[in-house]
Order: C-alpha cells, then structure tokens, then sequence
C-alpha cells in the first residue's frame, strides 16, 4: 500500500476506510493528511462525515441520499487528485500552547531524552521548536496526536504502563506527541504538562482544536505554570492565530 | 440508570463516538408508540427499573427488554404507551428477558443538551447515571392525549443468530479462524456495559495473522474484537473512535440489539453475511421507524391484569343495539 494505492474497506453498512498501511510510519502519516484535506477541499455530496486516523482515514456516507458504490467512486477521485500533492496544505491555524517541561511535571523526560539520544535541553528545544500539526483525534474526546518530531523520536511505547497521567499530560513515542485529555494510562513517555484542556464538555468551544491546525509547544518554568489555570476563558493560557 | 437518545452524530474526526441508546430500535418502538415526529430521550435501564413520580400528567412509552411493571398496583403492559398522572406511582422492576429497558414520556425529557444531545456518555464526561432523588425536567407542550398503544416488538431477548459482515481487518484472520468463528457458539460473559460485551466459548482462542505494533484504526459498535488474548468482544455504543485489537467483523446494525439485549449466559451464533447483502440489509431509521408506526394498535386490556375487576365497567364487545342507527 503506498499514498497511491491505499486500501479501501467498509466499516459498518454506512463507513468506508481508506487505510494507508496496517502499521504506522512518519510516511504514512504524511499521506493521511495529504488524502483527508483532499477530501473535506472535494465536499463529496453525500459523505457525512471524514475523519482522519493514524494510519487511515474515514468517510462515513449517508445510505439515504448515496450509496457505498458511488462513495467508492468518489474515494478514488480523492486519492487520484492527493496523490498529485507533496504535501498536505498550509494550516489555518497555529496554537502556541504553554507546558512545563520535566520534573514532577515530565517525569520521563530524562528517559526520553535518553531514548532520543540527545541532552534534556536539546530535548526541550526539539519539543518546543518543532512545528507540530494535530494528525489525529481521538482515543478520547478531543485528544490530539501531534507530529512530527525529528527522527531521533523515534522510539516506541514503554512496555510498562504508567498507571496514572493526569489531563493536560504531554507524552511522546513515534516522532509523535499526545496530550491527554482525561487521566490516562500509558506506555507513552510523560514529558511535560499543560493547563490547556483539548476537550472542555461545557464551554463554548468544546473541542477547540481541528485536525491539521499548526500548534507549538512553549516552555514555561514550573512557578510560571502555576499560575495558569485551566479555565475554559483562557484555557491554560493557549492562544490561537488564524494564519488564513 | 441514564438518559439515552439516539447519539451524537458527526464528532469522530473529534474523539467523541455517537454513544445513545444500547438497544435504539427500542427508542423507535417508543416513538412510534408514543406518535412522537421523530427520536425522543429515553431512561436506559440496565437489568432493572426503578420507581418514577411525574408531577405532571404524560404518557409513557415502555420498550427494551421487558420488565415487571406495576402503575399503583395494577401491572401495565411492556410494549406498550400509558397514562400516568401525578400522584401515581410507577415501578418497574428486574428484567424478563433481556438486558435493556426504555422508559419514555411523551413531553420529552428536557436537559440541558451538552454538544447538541442529551445522552449519558460517562466515558466522555457528559452526563452522569440517574440517582434515587433525581428530577428529570419534562418538556412543557403536552402532546395530545391518546388511548393506550401497543406494538409487537421483534423478539431480540433471547439471543440466536447474529449477521456479521467483513470489516477492515477481516482478512487479517486466517480462513480456518474465521471458518472456526463463524462454526462456535457463544455465550453473552457476565460484564457487558455500555461500551462492550465479552463472550465466552469452549475451545480455542481467535487469532490473527497480524504482529504486535498492528496500527490502531477506526472502530465501529458492533465490531467484534479480539482482544489480546483472543477473546471476543463486541463493541457497544459507548466505545471509543479508534482503537488497537484486530477485528474479525462487523454485527449489522438491524442484528446489533441481540447482541445488546443478551443477558448473561444467553446463547450467540455469527453467521458471515457479503458486503452487498449487509448494504442491502440496512435500513435507515426513517424507514425503521415508519415500519414500526404502522404496527402500533390499541392496547386492550386483559381482564387477568386488573385487579379489582368489579370496579370497571367493560365497554368492549358490548352494543346497545342501535349502534348503526346512532352513527
């Protein structure tokens, strides 16, 4: 399977998944992006709903006004026109997202410093230079995956789990960063932690991030962190530019 | 106990899975009985009821999985749309048969919607279970009373036959497993909740072909999972939107209420149905619902249920004579 040639699959009577690869990869990545801003720039008629995956992307046709035969048809339209992109389009949005890094904020850091093969401070400067794109949400309401770092970041999941991250925790494996919604457990390594919530059930903006916005991670110093709350108002101090 | 609609539509590329109601024909078969426009809340029941006051007089509409109801003391129909008024006393106890109950009054359940539904979704923070004490607010607009209702409700309480039609990962399982899947009866474990159901077998565990580090993708209620052990476990409503177990199929929506109406130890078989057959299978809710509509009759009463039978003068089958005369 490859960007030109992903594999198309029901899911469910009224879901298509158009699956990249069965395992992850930096590229593979790449080519979701590029296939799901493809599709939601094409609006097919009748497809109700397109998320991107990690691996894939979903289109879910409404079985009252399409039928599976056509939205096949229009998927292969989508994957004719991305595979003529490099790469996925300019964002519209950047967030740049205050996060205390390490200590009792970023317990793994250290390790994942070692795992990356670098220092901590060139660790920080990777998390926080790097512009990021939320890739995918999901595992909870709102909660993004973010990439792609450098390719030293590459390393997996832990195989032991740590029983406890809080919300707003920032964890890292697979070039990736994860910044958890709710408490969580999680092989990912816990680098750092912001007072931004990516899912506020009761404020105007439930979910304020989208898929392919831009987002920037800044270190802020522990007392500095304290003082930010995570108040649906402010939301831990996020801001958001609208690029276009 | 909590309050279930038909879900939240539209959110996946936002984590946030549809969730509703376990069985949802039984909200249809509510609506219908109730004469309803479209979809209204529901209290989910999970094994047994509870009992209900209203401070204004409803009709509500019973469904799901049949269980001991009593309105006062005189036992009331499951399938079934009746008149409460205040003061009176509705009890619904433990389940029949099935899991699921539905109880749901005509003036609709009127919380605070929160992302443009209703429903419970605990796994997302939304909502919260119903506790003894509880005031759920009722729509103000009465609709317009009507004599009791009843409908034949299909029979999805007893487990049996369900269509399983191939999904993303099928073919990461070996035809000799799937041959073996679809050859093994099963029976509903005793943990099922809202976001999925364990099943029990004798004999050997499901497999794929797949090495660990398999990417984790989209996933659907009614996906039967293979969890790490090979174990089965079919996706309920409240699952999430991606996760990480390889699945052998899909069950079709029509056939999913089985599976979420099995009690602990009922029994289960998956037959494998074609992607085209499973397309021509589905049915949108529209055409569900006005099937459901169309069977809705009278309910009569039999005289076993009352109680005090001398009380009640019966006016059925019963003609003065001149009943042409008097058109």
């Amino acid at each position: 399977m490859s960007k030109a040639s992903p594999a198309i699959l029901p899911l469910g009577q009224d879901g298509i998944v158009v699956r990249f690869a069965l395992y992850p990869s930096p590229e593979i990545a790449g080519a979701v992006q590029i296939f799901f801003h493809e599709a939601v720039r094409l609006a097919i008629p009748g497809v109700a709903e397109i998320a991107p995956g990690l691996t894939s992307v979903l289109l879910r046709f409404d079985p009252a006004k399409t039928s599976r035969a056509e939205a096949m048809r229009a998927v292969r339209r989508i994957a004719a026109a991305a595979g003529e992109n490099a790469r996925a389009p300019l964002p519209l949005r950047r967030w740049t997202i205050p996060v205390a890094f390490g200590g009792r904020y970023g317990p793994d850091l250290e390790n994942a410093a070692e795992a990356a093969g670098v220092s901590v401070q060139a660790a920080v400067k990777d998390l926080t230079l790097t512009e990021l794109r939320v890739l995918a949400i999901g595992f909870a309401p709102g909660q993004p995956y973010l990439g792609l770092l450098p390719k030293h970041w590459d390393f997996s999941r832990q195989a032991h789990l740590t029983p406890r991250v809080p919300a707003g925790a920032i964890g890292a494996a697979v070039r990736q960063l994860v910044l958890f919604s709710n408490n969580a457990t999680t092989g990912w390594r816990h680098v750092g932690q912001a007072a931004f919530r990516p899912f506020q059930p009761h404020a105007d903006t439930s979910f304020p991030l989208q898929p392919g916005d831009a987002l920037r991670f800044v270190a802020v110093d522990h007392n500095t962190f304290e003082t930010l709350g995570a108040s649906s108002t402010d939301n831990g101090g996020a801001r958001c530019e609208i690029l276009r | 106990m909590s309050v279930q609609d038909m879900g939240r539509r539209g959110l996946t590329a936002q984590g946030l899975a549809r969730g509703g109601a376990v069985d949802r024909r039984a909200i249809l078969e509510a609506t219908a009985l109730l004469n309803a426009p479209g979809p209204v809340p529901a209290v989910e029941m999970a094994g047994k009821g509870g009992e209900f006051s209203f401070s204004i007089p409803t009709r509500v509409a019973l469904t799901g999985a049949p269980m001991r109801a009593f309105l006062d003391d005189a036992p009331v129909a499951w399938n079934a749309a009746h008149a409460v008024r205040p003061g009176q006393r509705l009890t619904i106890g433990s389940v029949i048969s099935g899991t699921y109950g539905y109880l749901t009054p005509a003036r609709p359940i009127a919380l605070s919607p929160s992302l443009g539904g209703v429903s419970a979704h605990l796994a997302a923070g939304l909502g919260r279970t119903l506790r003894t004490g509880d005031e759920v607010p009722l729509g103000n607009d009465a609709p317009p009373d009507a004599p009791p209702v009843c409908l034949a409700a299909a029979d999805r309480f007893h487990g049996g036959m369900v269509r399983v039609m191939p999904g993303p990962q099928t073919d990461l399982f070996a035809d000799e497993v799937r041959r073996r899947f679809f050859a093994t009866e099963f029976r509903m474990g005793s943990r099922a909740d809202r976001r999925g159901a364990m099943l029990i077998h004798d004999g050997q565990p499901f497999t794929t072909t797949a090495a660990s580090g398999l990417g984790s993708d989209f996933i659907v209620p009614g996906d039967i999972q293979m969890t790490g052990n090979g174990v089965p476990f079919v996706l309920m409503a409240e699952c999430q939107t991606i996760g990480g177990y390889p699945r052998i199929g899909t069950v079709i929506e029509t056939d999913l209420a089985i599976v979420a109406q099995a009690a602990p130890g009922t029994v289960l078989r998956f037959a494998p149905v074609s992607l085209d057959d499973a397309d021509r299978l589905f049915e949108t809710e529209a055409v569900a619902l006005e099937r459901m509509r169309a069977i809705v009759q009278p309910l009569r009463r039999d005289p076993g249920d009352i109680g005090d039978l001398l009380r009640y003068q019966l006016i059925d089958g019963v003609t003065r004579g001149d009943d042409l005369e008097r058109r």
